[in-house]
């Protein structure tokens, strides 16, 4: 995994509440059995007519907007389904960074374990934020994971909080796997009480 | 003395195989499901590492988003390319890996939230997860299960378990006695119309009370599967008579010795007196009433006898998702539910189909023609409630009703197969999302109980199914 480093970039307003799963990777685009290449159908129906013009009114169709890296979202963002098709085409477009009130609990996890951050601040912060991002590519913003601080283009400073294991991830790209793997006697330890415990399972 | 703890609480601690000092904890996973749709990026990332599946023998595998649910899908032309890929590397990495699988062949395949209660792969006080948000469904058995992502899918096939910090403690109590016409989904819709897609977020749900109580297992899974829909990262219902009987005799229920162990630890799986939630919900059971969904959101959710709501009723954000909603479903303001017109029944789902839902959805349709013009079709849960049904009789019905009887899979709730609705196209649909596009590109989903999508496929609209009883 990539190391999440302090970048400044474009940051585009996604007011609605509730952007689904659906919404962000249709499921016609779950069909490929790759990791990469979601990115050009991210919000599909959104962002596009049915004969595959692009609808302009679209905010990530702005011209301002194409080279985003950071999503100001309204509350309850990510819910649906588990699918990580939905973090991998938020990924693949670019997109490092998505701040909300809230994020559905799978689809939070399943941003840091692709090395993308999701930030979860009150709303007068996220209005703050919103606010900032409606003036278009003017609006770039900082986000530095370390200090756990987005600077907006007028360089308020907005902190926010993130755990401590998944920061330490993010910043060394570390792979969850390997490190579980490192605590195999654990697991082992555990298998074996269990077996006695429940052998049924 | 120890303090009181809620099932949630007893189930967690007994599946901690390692906590770190932050409180992140090693969750130990006794069963894991697989599908085809999330599991193919993982199989390859463990094939990429070297890696082994490390425990094989708790790892289940089946085929359910992709499938047709055609008579002749068997024919590989009923798939698209694409479909067949995925669909042909679960067999591959099933068979490669050495997990257990049901091939779309086999009449025990199904949707996985379906087969794995019906095989008795699910038992009380397990923790269970697959690729699939839909896996709250297994915490009808008192089985701590949720959905995860694929890279965390590839965690616990090369791990067994999962990195994970505590959820808080909600309960969700459901008072009293159900009137005649509300079912289980009725009550798991009404939680979320009160509780909002993100009332549960941070949470596992404890669903408790009379009415839970006296649901059947079919019912309480209904309402677990959608815990997922109020945000929580599970629903849990605490294990008694009727979820031992449920489980007995199952081909993976434990038998005999091992039985008797079982029964002696799943008894003390229950929320101790006193022990601590952090946000609690009681609904009066009477006070429920069939209801329908009329926006893309499951929260979205109004009895029956209820109109479309004004946007500007609505506070903050959900002013605009409120007109947007009404926009996408070419609904207006104070339009009478039961005056909305439907193109397509769509019956069956993780949510809606099981043999009672079928049962209940055929008990309305006896003796009746479903509407001229009317696309209406049911999609059993697995190859087993399809063979069911058949027996009972129920497909009878249904074909006689003017019903298309299909095999089983996750079908027209998702839209990933062949059954999907058409531009504009309006469903009454058992299944549990009503978002953009769900059920096919501006395709518009109301969701229902099995017996209120059978009354509105007799009537041609959203209907108030007491009035066909």
């Amino acid at each position: 995994m990539n190391k999440f480093e302090t970048f400044t970039g474009i940051a585009a307003p996604m007011p609605l509440v509730n952007i689904d799963t659906d919404m962000i990777i249709p499921k016609v685009f779950l069909k490929s059995i790759a990791r990469t290449g979601f990115g050009k159908n991210l919000f599909d129906e959104m962002r596009y007519n049915r004969d595959g013009t692009e609808i302009p009114d679209f905010v990530l169709n702005k011209p301002q907007y194409r080279e985003a890296q950071i999503l100001i979202a309204g509350d309850n963002f990510g819910c649906g389904s588990s699918r990580e098709h939905a973090p991998w085409a938020l990924d693949d477009f670019g997109i490092k960074v998505i701040v909300s009130t809230s994020f559905a609990d799978i689809f939070f996890n399943n941003c840091f374990k692709n090395g993308m951050l999701p930030v979860v601040l009150p709303q007068e912060q996220v209005d703050v934020l919103m606010k900032d991002a409606e003036k278009g590519e003017n609006a770039r913003m900082t986000v530095n994971l370390e200090a756990q601080e987005i600077t907006t283009s007028e360089g308020e400073v907005i902190k926010f909080n993130v755990d401590a294991f998944k920061k330490h991830c993010l910043i060394n790209g570390l792979d969850d796997i390997g490190l579980t793997l490192e605590k195999a006697d654990s697991i082992k330890t555990f298998e074996d009480q269990a077996a006695q415990a429940r052998p049924w399972v | 003395m120890t303090a009181p703890k809620t099932l949630y609480d007893k189930i967690w601690d007994a599946h901690v195989a390692h906590e770190a000092e932050d409180g992140t904890c090693l969750l130990y996973i006794d069963r894991h499901l697989v599908h085809e749709v999330t599991s193919a990026q993982a199989f390859e990332g463990l094939r990429m590492a070297g890696r082994k599946v490390h425990a094989p023998e708790k790892t289940i595998a089946v085929p359910d988003h992709n499938v047709p649910t055609t008579l002749d899908r068997a024919d590989p032309a009923t798939m698209t390319a694409e479909s067949r890929i995925q669909v042909e590397a679960l067999d591959k990495n099933a068979k490669e890996f050495g997990v257990h699988y049901y091939p779309v062949s086999d009449v025990r395949q199904g949707i996985v939230h379906i087969v794995g209660p019906e095989q008795g792969w699910t038992l009380p006080g397990m923790t269970v997860v697959c690729g699939d948000s839909h896996t709250a469904t297994h915490g009808a058995f008192g089985a701590l299960a949720h959905g995860i992502g694929t890279s965390e899918v590839e965690h616990v096939l090369a791990t067994q378990t999962l990195i994970q910090k505590k959820s808080k403690n909600m309960k969700v109590e459901i008072t009293g006695k159900l009137k005649p016409g509300v079912t289980a989904k009725d009550i798991t819709l009404a939680v979320i119309g009160e509780t909002g897609t993100g009332g549960g977020t941070g949470y596992v749900i404890e669903y408790c009370g009379e009415a839970i109580r006296d649901l059947s297992m079919e019912g309480r899974m209904t309402v677990c599967n959608m815990a997922i829909e109020g945000g929580a990262r599970a629903g849990l219902i605490a294990p008694d008579e009727t979820t031992f009987k449920y489980v007995n005799g199952r081909p993976h229920a434990p038998k005999g010795a091992q039985w008797e162990a079982a029964m002696n630890w799943w008894k003390t799986l229950y929320t101790d007196e006193g022990a601590h939630f952090d946000k609690v919900v009681t609904l009066k059971g009477e006070d429920i009433q069939p209801v329908v969904t009329w926006g893309t959101s499951p929260e979205d959710v109004l009895p029956i006898t209820g109109v479309v709501p004004n946007p500007e009723d609505f506070e903050g954000g959900k002013i605009e998702a409120a007109r947007r909603s009404i926009e996408y479903m070419g609904l207006e303001a104070g339009q009478k539910l039961t005056d909305i017109e439907i193109d397509t029944v769509f019956i069956g789902s993780c949510t809606n189909g099981r043999i009672e839902d079928l049962r209940a959805a055929a008990e309305i349709l006896k003796g009746k023609k479903i509407k001229d013009g009317m696309r209406a079709m049911v999609v059993p849960g697995s190859g087993l409630v399809r063979a069911q049904a058949e027996e009972e009789g129920l497909a009878e019905i249904f074909q006689e009703a003017g019903f298309e009887w299909r095999m089983a899979g996750c079908s027209m709730c998702l839209a990933m197969n062949p059954d999907q609705l058409s531009e504009g196209e309006r469903c009454a649909a058992t299944s549990n999302r009503n978002f953009e596009g769900r059920q096919g590109y501006k395709g518009r989903t109301h969701l229902v109980s099995p017996a209120m999508a059978a009354a509105a496929a007799v009537t041609g609209k959203l209907t108030d199914v007491r009035e066909l009883m």
